[in-house]
C-alpha cells in the first residue's frame, strides 16, 4: 500500500490535487524498457529475478515496445554504432518518459575511453538518474529506480509543456 | 606427432626456400611463408592424410611499422584435432599493397576473421565474398588497430593533457 | 508487404493455381534487432521471410564494439584482467584465469597445486553460472518462465561465493598472476558445500519441468541443427560443437590447471540441434558439480600463490611495513614491470567454447598484440545457415541456445 498524498479528508470523500494523484499512479506502475547491452544487463536480470524482484516497485511488466514504456533503462556500453538506435528508441517513447542510465559505461563511457565508445549517453539523450558502478549491484539499480519513482511522484503534470523542458530537448536536437 | 615431421612434410611439398622463420614457442610450431604459398599450404595441410590440420582456430592480423616492406602480417592458427597439434603460419605483406588471398573457400570460419582483420588493419583478402567492415561503423575512414592511430576518443574535451602528464 | 495488405489490395491479381500458393514470390523483410528482447544482446538480423519461413538472413554485429584489443596494447598486463571480465560476463572467472595462465606461460611461473585446484573450482562455478543462464533463458524463450526463477536463485548463490573470493559479483577480476588473491575462507567453503548439496535438487526440479516437457521438446528438437562437418568448418567449439557429436573439449584434450587430475565425462550429442545443445549443457552442469566435489575433497594444503614477487601483488599490510613489498607494489601498480619477449597462445574451455589468448610480447610493459579468440564471434557466423528454411520462432530458440554473448563477440 502506498501512502495517500496530503489532502482534505472527510466522511466519504478525499480531496487532493490532480498532480499528486497522477504522480502517485505513475510512480507505482512504471513500465521499464530494458535497453541492456552488456554486463549491466546481466545484473538487471538478477534485479528482475526472484532474489531482488523489481516487481515490488510495480515494474515487473517489462515493456519491450518503446511506445508503451515509461522508463528507458540504458544498461551497458553504448558504442557509437549503437548511439542512433538509443536515440531512436528514446524518440519512440511517449511523454512522460524518464531515462535511467545504469552503469559507468552508460553514464560516462566507463573504462572504455576508446574511439568506438560513446562517452556517456547524456551526449545524445537527456538522463534523469545516473547509477554508478561497474556493474552496479542490484540494490543500486533498485535505488536508482526508486529515485525515478520519486521524480515521477513529484512531477507537475505541466512540466513536459514548459519552455525549459522544450529547451532541454532542443539542446539535444529533439523537437 | 613431432613438430619436425610437420616441417619435413612442408619442406618436401613446397621446397626448403618457401618455409622459413621456423621456431617453436611453448610447444607450438611456427613457420613463415610467402603470401602466394598460404592457400596451397593450408589446402595441403588440410588434405594430408597424416597431418590433418582441419580446424582453423584463429586468424590474427598484426602491424609492425618498423619492418619495411613487411608491415602487415597475418597469423593463421590451425589445429589438427586428431593429432592434437597446433601450428602457426605467418605471412607478411607491405603496407601499400596489403593483399592476401582469402581462405574462405577452405574454412567457412575464416569469413568473419578476415573481415575483422580488414576492419582493424586494412588487410585486403582477395576473393573474399563480402569484405566490408564488421565491428566498426561503416563510414570509418581508417583502420584503428594500426599502431599510428590513437586509442582515445577524439571527441572528448574534458581530458586536459596537463592533468594526465602529457 | 504483408499478406493482409495483399488480400485487401484489389490491384493484385491472385493466381491461386500457382505452385506453392499465391504469395510464393512475395518476400518480406523483417528486422530482428539490434534491440530485440529475444536476441539477448545486441545483434541485428535482417531476415528475408516468405510468410513465416526464413529464406535468407544477414547479420550485423559490432554494436558494442569497445576496442578491447586496442586497449590491451596500451595497458599493463594486470590491468587487462579487468577487460577480460567484461568479455564473457556470464562466466568472467574463466576469462580472468585464462588470461592469467597465458601470462604465466609467458613469464614461466609455476603455480602451486592448491591454487590450481582453487582455480578449477572457481572456473567450474563460472561454467555453472553460464549454463544456468543459457538454459533457463532458452526455457523462457519457449514460454517457461518459472524454471528461470527457480534456478536463478542458485546463480545468486554462486555470486555470493564470488563475492567471498574477490568482492565482486559479476566483473570479478579474480586471482592474480601466480595464483589466487586470497585463500578460501571458511564461509566460502561452507557456501560451496551448500551449493553442492542444493544445486542438484534445483537442477533436477528444473529438468523435471523442462527436459521431457512436450512443448519444449517440440519447440527445440530438429531445430537449428548443424552437422559435425559444417560445425568444424565453421570453427565451432564448446557445447555447440559437442552437441553436433565432436568430443573436443580443451579441458580433456589440452589439460590446464590440473584438469588431468579429475574424472569427468565429456557429453556429446548426436544431431546438433537446439535440444541437443540444451542436453549437453545440462549434463555439463552435472559434470561441473562432480569436478567441484573432487577438487574440494582433494584440495591440497600449501600456498595459494606462486613465489613471484615481481608479478604477484603483495599483501596490503606488507606494503605498509615492508620495504620490498612497497617497491614491488609500486612497480606492479604503476605497470613498470617488463615482460620477456615471446609469443604465447593459451586456450581454456570457456562457457561457450575455446577461449584463446594469442599474446605477442616485445619485451615491453604492455602486450605488443593481444588477440582474443572469442568462440562466440567465430560460431555465430553459422547462424544464417542454421536457420534458413525454418520459421521465425525457431530462429529465436536457435539463437538462444547458441549462447552468443554480445560483449564477447564484439570485444
Amino acid at each position: 500500500m502506498v501512502e495517500s498524498p496530503p489532502g482534505l479528508e472527510g466522511q466519504g470523500f478525499f480531496a487532493t490535487s490532480l498532480d499528486s494523484l497522477v504522480g502517485l499512479a505513475r510512480a507505482n506502475s512504471l513500465w521499464p524498457l530494458p535497453f541492456a547491452t552488456s554486463c549491466c544487463g546481466i545484473e538487471f536480470m538478477s534485479t528482475m529475478a526472484s532474489h531482488y524482484d523489481i516487481g515490488r516497485f510495480g515494474a515487473e511488466r517489462l515493456s519491450f515496445s518503446a511506445r508503451q514504456a515509461d522508463v528507458l533503462m540504458v544498461m551497458g556500453t553504448i558504442a557509437k554504432k549503437m548511439a542512433p538506435v538509443v536515440k531512436q528508441v528514446y524518440l519512440q517513447m511517449a511523454e512522460p518518459r524518464w531515462v535511467l542510465s545504469v552503469g559507468a559505461c552508460a553514464c560516462s563511457g566507463g573504462i572504455f575511453d576508446t574511439y568506438s565508445v560513446l562517452q556517456g549517453i547524456d551526449r545524445i539523450i537527456p538522463v534523469d538518474v545516473y547509477v554508478p558502478g561497474c556493474p552496479p549491484r542490484p540494490e543500486q539499480i533498485l535505488d536508482g529506480f526508486m529515485q525515478i519513482q520519486e521524480l515521477a511522484k513529484n512531477e507537475s503534470t505541466r512540466r513536459r509543456n514548459t519552455p525549459e523542458y522544450k529547451a532541454l530537448l532542443a539542446s539535444y536536437g529533439i523537437e | 606427432m613431432e613438430n619436425q615431421q610437420i616441417i619435413d612434410a612442408l619442406q618436401k611439398q613446397f621446397g626448403e626456400e618457401a618455409i622459413y622463420g621456423i621456431g617453436e614457442s611453448h610447444g607450438i610450431l611456427q613457420v613463415t611463408t610467402s603470401v602466394d604459398n598460404i592457400v596451397p599450404m593450408l589446402h595441403f595441410l588440410y588434405a594430408d592424410p597424416v597431418l590433418k590440420f582441419q580446424f582453423l582456430t584463429d586468424l590474427a592480423g598484426i602491424h609492425f611499422p618498423d619492418a619495411v616492406g613487411q608491415e602487415l602480417g597475418v597469423i593463421y592458427h590451425v589445429h589438427s584435432l586428431e593429432n592434437n597439434v597446433r601450428l602457426w603460419i605467418k605471412a607478411y605483406a607491405p603496407i601499400d599493397r596489403p593483399n592476401f588471398p582469402t581462405i574462405t573457400g577452405l574454412y567457412a570460419a575464416a569469413n568473419w576473421m578476415e573481415r575483422e582483420a580488414f576492419d582493424f588493419y586494412g588487410i585486403i583478402f582477395e576473393g573474399h565474398p563480402n569484405l566490408t567492415r564488421i565491428l566498426n561503423v561503416d563510414d570509418m575512414d581508417y583502420h584503428p588497430m594500426r599502431k599510428e592511430y590513437p586509442l582515445e576518443d577524439a571527441t572528448r574535451h574534458d581530458k586536459i593533457d596537463e592533468l594526465f602528464g602529457r | 508487404m504483408s499478406e493482409i495488405a495483399l488480400v485487401n489490395n484489389p490491384n493484385v491479381g491472385l493466381d491461386k493455381t500457382q505452385k506453392g500458393g499465391p504469395y510464393v514470390n512475395d518476400l518480406s523483410t523483417l528486422n530482428l534487432g539490434p534491440t530485440h528482447p529475444a536476441t539477448h544482446g545486441i545483434f541485428q538480423n535482417i531476415l528475408t521471410m516468405d510468410g513465416e519461413t526464413i529464406v535468407d538472413a544477414e547479420q550485423t554485429v559490432g554494436y558494442i564494439h569497445r576496442a578491447f584489443e586496442k586497449i590491451a596494447e596500451r595497458r599493463p598486463f594486470y590491468q587487462i584482467t579487468t577487460l577480460t571480465d567484461r568479455m564473457n560476463y556470464c562466466s568472467s572467472p574463466i576469462n580472468n584465469m585464462g588470461w592469467h595462465m597465458t601470462v604465466e606461460k609467458l613469464l614461466g611461473i609455476e603455480v602451486p597445486k592448491r591454487a590450481q585446484y582453487m582455480r578449477v573450482i572457481m572456473m567450474e562455478l563460472a561454467r555453472l553460472a553460464d549454463h544456468i543462464v543459457c538454459n533457463s533463458i532458452l526455457a523462457v524463450d519457449t514460454g517457461a518462465l518459472t524454471g528461470f526463477l527457480y534456478v536463478y536463485q542458485w546463480r545468486e548463490h554462486i555470486y555470493e561465493i564470488y563475492e567471498e573470493m574477490c568482492g565482486a559479483r559479476l566483473t570479478t577480476n579474480m586471482g592474480r598472476f601466480g595464483g589466487m588473491e586470497r585463500d578460501f575462507s571458511k564461509v566460502a567453503i561452507e557456501k560451496i558445500k551448500v551449493l553442492l548439496e542444493g544445486l542438484p535438487k534445483g537442477l533436477k526440479e528444473f529438468e523435471g519441468m523442462v527436459m521431457r516437457n512436450r512443448i519444449f521438446m517440440d519447440r527445440t528438437q530438429n531445430v537449428g541443427a548443424i552437422s559435425a562437418e559444417r560445425a568444424l568448418n565453421y570453427g565451432f567449439t564448446g557445447p555447440n560443437l559437442r552437441a553436433a557429436g565432436v568430443d573436443y573439449d580443451v579441458r580433456s584434450l589440452n589439460p590446464y590447471s590440473s584438469y588431468e587430475d579429475f574424472e569427468f565425462d565429456v557429453p556429446v550429442g548426436t544431431k546438433g540441434d537446439t535440444y541437443d545443445r540444451f542436453l549437453v549443457r545440462e549434463e555439463e552442469m552435472w559434470q561441473s558439480l562432480r569436478i567441484i566435489q573432487q577438487a574440494l575433497d582433494n584440495l591440497p594444503e600449501g600456498p595459494y600463490h606462486a613465489d613471484a614477487p615481481h608479478y604477484y601483488l603483495p599483501k596490503k599490510q606488507d606494503v605498509y611495513h615492508n620495504m620490498e613489498a612497497l617497491i614491488y607494489h609500486f612497480k606492479i601498480v604503476m605497470g613498470e614491470i617488463d615482460a620477456p619477449v615471446g609469443e604465447v597462445y593459451h586456450s581454456v574451455e570457456g562457457g561457450n567454447g575455446e577461449l584463446g589468448f594469442y599474446l605477442v610480447s616485445d619485451g615491453g610493459r604492455t602486450p605488443y598484440r593481444l588477440k582474443f579468440r572469442r568462440p562466440g564471434y567465430i560460431y555465430y557466423q553459422a547462424f544464417p545457415e542454421m536457420i534458413k528454411g525454418s520459421s521465425l520462432s525457431d530462429a529465436i530458440v536457435t539463437m538462444s541456445s547458441m549462447n552468443v554473448i554480445a560483449g564477447e563477440l564484439d570485444t
